[in-house]
């Protein structure tokens, strides 16, 4: 006997990820899902984009690590709201382990939660977690094929954030190379070029974050970043 | 395995032979990989015996300017006859159970 399914293998994840960005809207919250390599800078932005935020927008941090919270511990050390999410193992955060989470947020009481994947191009670029937006940070020292390699973490990103810019005359990453392979890859993305180490480059990220939350403040929708490859 | 064998307890099979999967070309699968995954979970399981039938499916890319559809090689989203960047992905992101054949 044969029987029809035509059933998406991600659709359950999906279904609870529409569920979250549905209560996040109704709480007028941008939700950024962060992405990159182990290393890439990931903590780091956070912990500069923090602190550039503060008084401005009120704002939550969902840590996913492995088994450590050392990322948790360095984002808490700045008195920001912060929850963690060991995933065991696990390789990237699926919807259900981000509604957990949320439920021990005040959700009334923020503008912007942002989600810190595990470290790794590959597969959380596969799990939509409820967010209105994806960043991926891509650090120099990692080598301008990435994006090819890699290419549904950028294809998918509404920014892609170059770090460690400061490094760039010490190595031979090809800036312009990147450059293209990003743009074609997902012609509508922003890039910011910044350092987390000096500062540089940040006000960039920072302003494109702040319009992003105040869109979703106003109620209006979203570029539909994250799903909208998503077929069948 | 879920979806497998939901579906194949609504119909009331006794065994599930084969799982027809229609795997995108831009999905994170290899399907050496998958079956090897699948072989261990179905253990124990009706399906435990099931043959997978993987069917991929290309990247194709439809161009909103000139209205070109084409294969994206290489992951270059730019339109192959007029260079535009105003694309939309048809296929190739598919990860979907099509249907089963049981007894």
């Amino acid at each position: 006997m044969e029987i029809q399914v035509k059933e998406n293998i991600l659709g359950k994840n999906d279904q609870i990820a529409a569920e979250i960005n549905a209560l996040l809207s109704a709480h007028h919250i941008f939700a950024l899902n962060l992405m990159g390599s182990p290393g890439s800078g990931k903590t780091s932005l956070l912990e500069r984009t923090v602190a550039a935020l503060q008084g401005e927008l009120r704002l939550a941090v969902i840590e996913g690590d492995l088994f450590t919270s050392k990322d948790a511990d360095r984002i808490a050390r700045q008195g920001t709201t912060v929850v963690q999410i060991n995933t065991s193992g696990g390789c990237h955060l699926d919807a259900n382990m981000v509604k957990t989470a949320l439920d021990k947020l005040d959700l009334s009481g923020l503008d912007l939660i942002i989600i810190e994947n595990v470290g790794n191009l590959v597969c959380p670029a596969e799990f939509n977690i409820g967010e209105d937006a994806r960043a991926t940070v891509l650090s120099i020292t990692e080598g301008e094929d990435k994006p090819l390699k890699y290419p549904l973490a950028f294809k998918e990103a509404g920014i892609v954030i170059l770090n460690k810019m400061d490094l760039l005359p010490y190595t031979s990453f090809d800036l312009a190379g990147a450059t293209e392979d990003i743009v074609s890859l997902n012609p509508a993305v922003a890039i910011a070029s910044v350092s987390c180490r000096t500062g540089a480059g940040l006000d960039d990220w920072i302003e494109w974050l702040k319009r992003q939350a105040a869109d979703k403040q106003a109620g209006q929708p979203q570029a539909d970043l994250a799903g909208h490859l998503r077929l069948g | 395995m879920d979806i497998t064998l939901a579906n194949a307890a609504q119909n009331h099979a006794q065994k599930v032979r084969e799982i027809r999967l229609l795997v995108g070309q831009m999905t994170g699968v290899e399907p050496e990989a998958l079956r090897f995954c699948f072989s261990s979970v179905a253990q124990g399981t009706i399906a435990a015996e099931a043959e997978l039938r993987i069917t991929g499916v290309p990247l194709v890319a439809e161009c909103q300017d000139c209205g070109r559809k084409f294969d994206v090689a290489g992951y270059r989203f730019l339109c192959s006859a007029c260079g535009s960047a105003k694309v939309t992905v048809l296929s190739g992101r598919e990860l979907r159970v099509e249907y089963l054949e049981v007894d």
